[in-house]
Formats: structure tokens, C-alpha cells, sequence
């Protein structure tokens, strides 16, 4: 299994399913992981570096997972591929731009990545579609089990899991959701969102770009605290309690958009169909603010039952049975990746200038919509 | 890698920017990415943390005592204002070497917490997975009270006097 592979294909954490996926694009739960008797990542020798690549290279492959699973060395890898990997959340930026012997290890369906030498010696994700904390809670529990039947990890009886940050340390774990919110800049709450966030000790970035003020709508949100809280309560308090309420938080904002201000909701989504079904050129920023209008409309249909004009229409696109609602916002979730620049370049099959990457993108979300070429 | 702005501290915020197409990375550290309004909050860094401590008082040595200060690990060399400065420590052996001193970051890092109370690995000895589970008894228990769940607090209270009898007193508080 190579590379090639998955670039053309889709993880399950696309999907679109699962629950509360209207506003809640994935989950993911991170475990750092370090060796004990060797020094973190930053004070390693390449030679050191090396070895522990080696051992946990085997190790990762050859745990007993259902799923098929490749190694991709990342520092011989191309930029293109690092770039393609950053952009379909298989490996961290900090990964792709790091220094000497380092490698993922990712698996078919990309439910699982390990990788290796990032900041700690190992960092092990899990990534589902919708909100799904806790089944991704298990199964990286599960994986965490059998790695460490091979390998000692580094553990203090007082402070846990020991880490190259000490922010990590404890259980070293970070479980976070990509959120779709649109609608809550739309009636200007977003402030107060993220001030409740940062109460509840929640770290809020935008997936692209600009801060608060994120593209396409999209945020990651994460826990800050990892030591003094057990792995189970952050799960469950996350899939419980936060993202159901942040989730309503926006579901209410959509609700009274529809009600007070359809022609703002709709005249949205009217152009950003209209704009997308004719462009011939369409830079990644703007296809991610078209599309998150898209996606709104979707998924008010689907969740809400909403029926606007301009819903209407854009439903009408992907056929008018109501179940064809899920697949369309896998369609768009899809979009919202396939159109970033490596992803564009890497299913190309070769490098392209920015005008290239525009006409290819205007290109492929034509088709998408039904419009041919 | 250095911010970009300051080129100074460490950059600790990654961010691609993609305007007309063009695609562009910026790397910034925590305070330059707040001054340019970039970062609503992202990961407290740890050299935050560290400020935070540092501010009233000038320097590591009066903060921690000269033994800290000049302390290092026998292992990696790791020394505190190594924290301060790269933002990691060094090795493992650093938590025990740095103990002390590490409660007190991890403290501010962790909404006071610096006692694991998580998962433990099943190599690990008896003894230290029994420490565990006692301090995540005495968390439930605080927490219990709090709610004011006092049945529930009971039982918690017996299941820790039951668990510090097996433990004889040699555990930590
Ligand atoms: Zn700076
Ligand atoms: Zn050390």
C-alpha cells in the first residue's frame, strides 16, 4: 500500500455521518508517547533519532490492527507529499517541518496515524467522522495497549505520561473536533464562543488561516488541560457536554437566521451556488468560502428541514431523495480538501502554477455540482 | 525555527494563509501572533507559563534558589532556563531532577493540577498504580463534595482508607 493510494480516495472521517455531522466534521484524539531511556525528540542525535524510528516503525506495523497500514518517511519525502499530508490532517505542520530521521505511519481508511519523531517520540491519532470521541477514545486506548506490550514508555508515578512540553504531560492526550459554524458569525456570537471556550479551558484556532476570523467557517477545538483529569472524564465531558452545547450554540443561531432573516441565509447560498456552478477560476480561499455556504445549506436541510429557495435549488443538484442530503455533504466535505493546492497538484499527478490550480479547482467543483466541465 | 516577526523567539504558531491562490506559511511566536490579532487562543506556551512566575520576580535563580538554577541533568544537561528559552525539556530523568519546580509550572499549565490521575501503564509496578488510584480517589472525593454528593463521598473516603491500609503509609499525599 502506497501513498498514491489514499490521495485519490477518501477516509471514513469524511463521511459525513455520525453523530451531530452537520456541524461537526470529525473527531480526533491525540496520544503523546515518549521511550523511556532515551532523550526527547529536540536533544536527539540523528543517530538516536534513527533507532527510535526504526523500533517504532516495526512496532506500528505490526501490531495486530484490522487495518492495512504504510510508512512514509517523512524527511525523504517530497514537499508536495508533506504538504498533502498536513492538509488531510495525517500529519501536524510542526511534523512536516521538523528536522532528521522522522516517519508516519498511517493506516488505509485513516482512522489511525502514528507519527514518529514529531515532538515527542510518538504521537498516535485516531480520526472518525461526526462527533465520535468516544469510540476514537477507544480504539486509541486499544492501540496504546498493544504498543506498549513492545516498547517501555516513559511514566512518573506523580506527573504520568511523561512529554518533550510539559503542557502535554499526565495523560498526554489532546481530543479535538473540526466544527463547521457559520452561522454563529452570521448573528456576531462568535466572541462570546470563544470566550466560553477559553473559560472552559479550550483552545479554539481556525483550521485555515486568519485566526478568528477562519475560512470557510471551519474550527478546531481542544482541550488544553492534560494532567489532574482522567482520560474517560475529558471524553465524555468533550462528547457530552461541550460539543452538544456548542452545537446547539449554532443550530440556535441557523434556526433564528431562518426565521428572522431567510433572504440572509439564502441569498448566501444562491450566490455561492451560482458562483460555483459558472467560475472558471477559483482561488482556494475563495472556494472555501463558497463552499461553507454550500455545506450550510446542506446540512440546515438535512438536520433543520429547512426549504428556501435557495436550499431547494441547491438539494435539487444532488438529487431530490432526502437521503442523498448525507452524501452531499460528503461530497462537500471531500471538496473542502481536494481543492487545497497539494491535494489539487498530488491528484494531477505534477506541480502547478497558481493559475493552473485555479482553473483545475473551478474545474472540479463544476463537476461536483452537476454542471459537467 | 524563529518567529518571523520578532526573529526572536521561538515560533510556536503555524499558519498558511492562502490569498488569490497564493499560498503562504507564517510562523509566529504567542505574543507576536496575538499582537497581530492571529491568535484567539491557541496552546498556552510554556514560556507564557514561565512569564507568568518570572514576572515578579526577576530572574530563575531568586525565583527557584541558586541549587536549581545551576542544577542540570546528569543525563541531557537539561536546565531550567533551558524550558525558558526551547519551550521542552530535555530528557525524562528531567521530571524527577526538576520535580519541585515542575509542580509549580505544571500547576499553571494544568488548572492547578499536577498529579496524574490518568491511565498507567500495565508494566508499571503495583506500587505505583495503587498511588494512582488513590490519588484518583482523593480527586473524585473533592469533587464529590463539591457537588455536595455526600453518599457518595462516603463511600469514596472508606474505598481510600481501604486502599491507604493495603499501601501502609508509604504513599506520597
Ligand atoms: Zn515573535
Ligand atoms: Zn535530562
Amino acid at each position: 500500500m502506497k501513498l498514491t493510494d489514499i490521495s485519490g480516495t477518501f477516509g471514513q472521517w469524511l463521511s459525513g455521518t455520525g453523530p451531530l455531522a452537520e456541524v461537526v466534521l470529525s473527531s480526533r484524539i491525540r496520544l503523546a508517547r515518549n521511550l523511556a531511556g532515551h532523550r526527547f525528540v529536540n536533544r536527539c542525535t540523528s543517530e538516536e533519532k534513527a533507532q527510535i524510528l526504526e523500533t517504532l516503525r516495526e512496532v506500528l506495523l505490526s501490531i495486530e490492527l484490522t487495518e492495512e497500514r504504510f510508512f512514509v518517511e517523512i524527511d525523504q519525502a517530497s514537499d508536495l507529499t508533506r504538504s498533502f499530508l498536513v492538509e488531510r490532517h495525517l500529519i501536524s505542520r510542526h511534523h512536516a517541518m521538523g528536522k532528521g530521521p522522522r516517519g508516519a505511519v498511517i493506516a488505509k481508511g485513516e482512522y489511525f496515524t502514528g507519527m514518529i519523531n514529531e515532538e515527542d517520540h510518538l504521537r498516535l491519532q485516531v480520526l472518525m467522522s461526526g462527533c465520535q470521541l468516544g469510540r476514537c477514545a477507544e480504539l486509541i486506548n486499544q492501540i496504546d495497549d498493544m504498543i506498549e506490550r513492545r516498547v517501555e514508555y516513559a511514566f512518573h508515578p506523580r506527573f504520568g505520561y511523561l512529554t518533550a512540553c510539559p503542557t502535554n504531560v499526565g495523560t498526554g492526550i489532546r481530543v479535538s473536533v473540526m466544527l463547521h459554524l457559520p452561522c454563529l458569525k452570521m448573528v456576531g456570537h462568535l466572541d462570546r464562543f470563544l470566550n466560553a471556550a477559553r473559560d472552559m479551558n479550550l483552545a479554539v484556532r481556525g483550521l485555515f488561516g486568519e485566526g478568528t476570523e477562519a475560512i470557510g467557517d471551519l474550527y478546531q477545538v481542544s482541550n488544553q488541560v492534560t494532567l489532574g483529569v482522567s482520560e474517560q472524564d475529558l471524553v465524555r465531558q468533550s462528547e457530552q457536554n461541550i460539543i452538544p452545547e456548542i452545537v446547539e450554540y449554532e443550530n440556535a443561531a441557523r434556526r433564528k437566521l431562518l426565521a428572522d432573516q431567510q433572504e440572509t441565509i439564502d441569498d448566501k447560498i444562491a450566490r455561492a451556488t451560482a458562483l460555483l456552478q459558472s467560475a472558471q477560476l477559483v482561488s482556494s480561499h475563495e472556494a472555501l468560502t463558497l463552499l461553507s455556504h454550500l455545506r450550510l445549506g446542506i446540512s440546515m436541510r438535512r438536520c433543520l428541514g429547512a426549504s428556501t429557495p435557495a436550499i431547494d435549488r441547491l438539494c435539487g443538484l444532488f438529487g431530490h431523495d432526502p437521503c442523498k442530503d448525507t452524501k452531499a455533504i460528503e461530497v462537500l466535505n471531500r471538496l473542502l480538501l481536494t481543492t487545497l493546492p497539494a491535494h489539487l497538484q498530488l491528484n494531477y499527478g505534477k506541480a502547478l502554477e497558481t493559475y493552473q490550480r485555479d482553473a483545475l479547482r473551478a474545474k472540479i467543483i463544476r463537476a461536483a455540482l452537476g454542471g459537467g466541465s | 525555527m524563529h518567529c518571523q516577526i520578532c526573529k526572536k523567539n521561538a515560533a510556536t504558531i503555524h499558519l498558511t494563509e492562502i490569498s488569490e491562490g497564493h499560498r503562504t506559511e507564517l510562523h509566529l511566536c504567542e505574543s507576536c501572533a496575538i499582537q497581530q490579532g492571529i491568535a484567539a487562543k491557541t496552546h498556552i506556551s510554556v514560556k507564557d507559563l514561565l512569564a507568568g512566575l518570572l514576572a515578579s520576580q526577576p530572574s530563575e535563580e531568586e525565583l527557584f534558589g541558586p541549587e536549581v538554577a545551576d542544577k542540570a541533568c546528569p543525563v541531557c544537561g537539561f536546565r531550567i532556563t533551558s524550558l525558558n528559552k526551547e519551550g521542552l525539556m530535555g530528557c525524562p530523568h528531567d521530571y524527577e531532577v526538576f520535580e519541585d519546580v515542575l509542580v509549580l509550572i505544571l500547576e499553571r499549565a494544568h488548572d492547578g493540577k499536577s498529579r496524574h490521575i490518568g491511565k498507567v501503564p500495565s508494566r508499571a509496578g503495583q506500587g505505583t498504580k495503587r498511588a494512582l488510584e488513590l490519588a484518583r480517589l482523593k480527586e473524585q472525593l473533592k469533587a464529590a463534595v463539591r457537588d455536595e454528593q455526600y453518599e457518595l463521598a462516603a463511600r469514596l473516603r472508606d474505598q481510600i482508607q481501604q486502599l491507604e491500609g493495603k499501601c501502609q503509609g508509604g504513599m506520597p499525599s
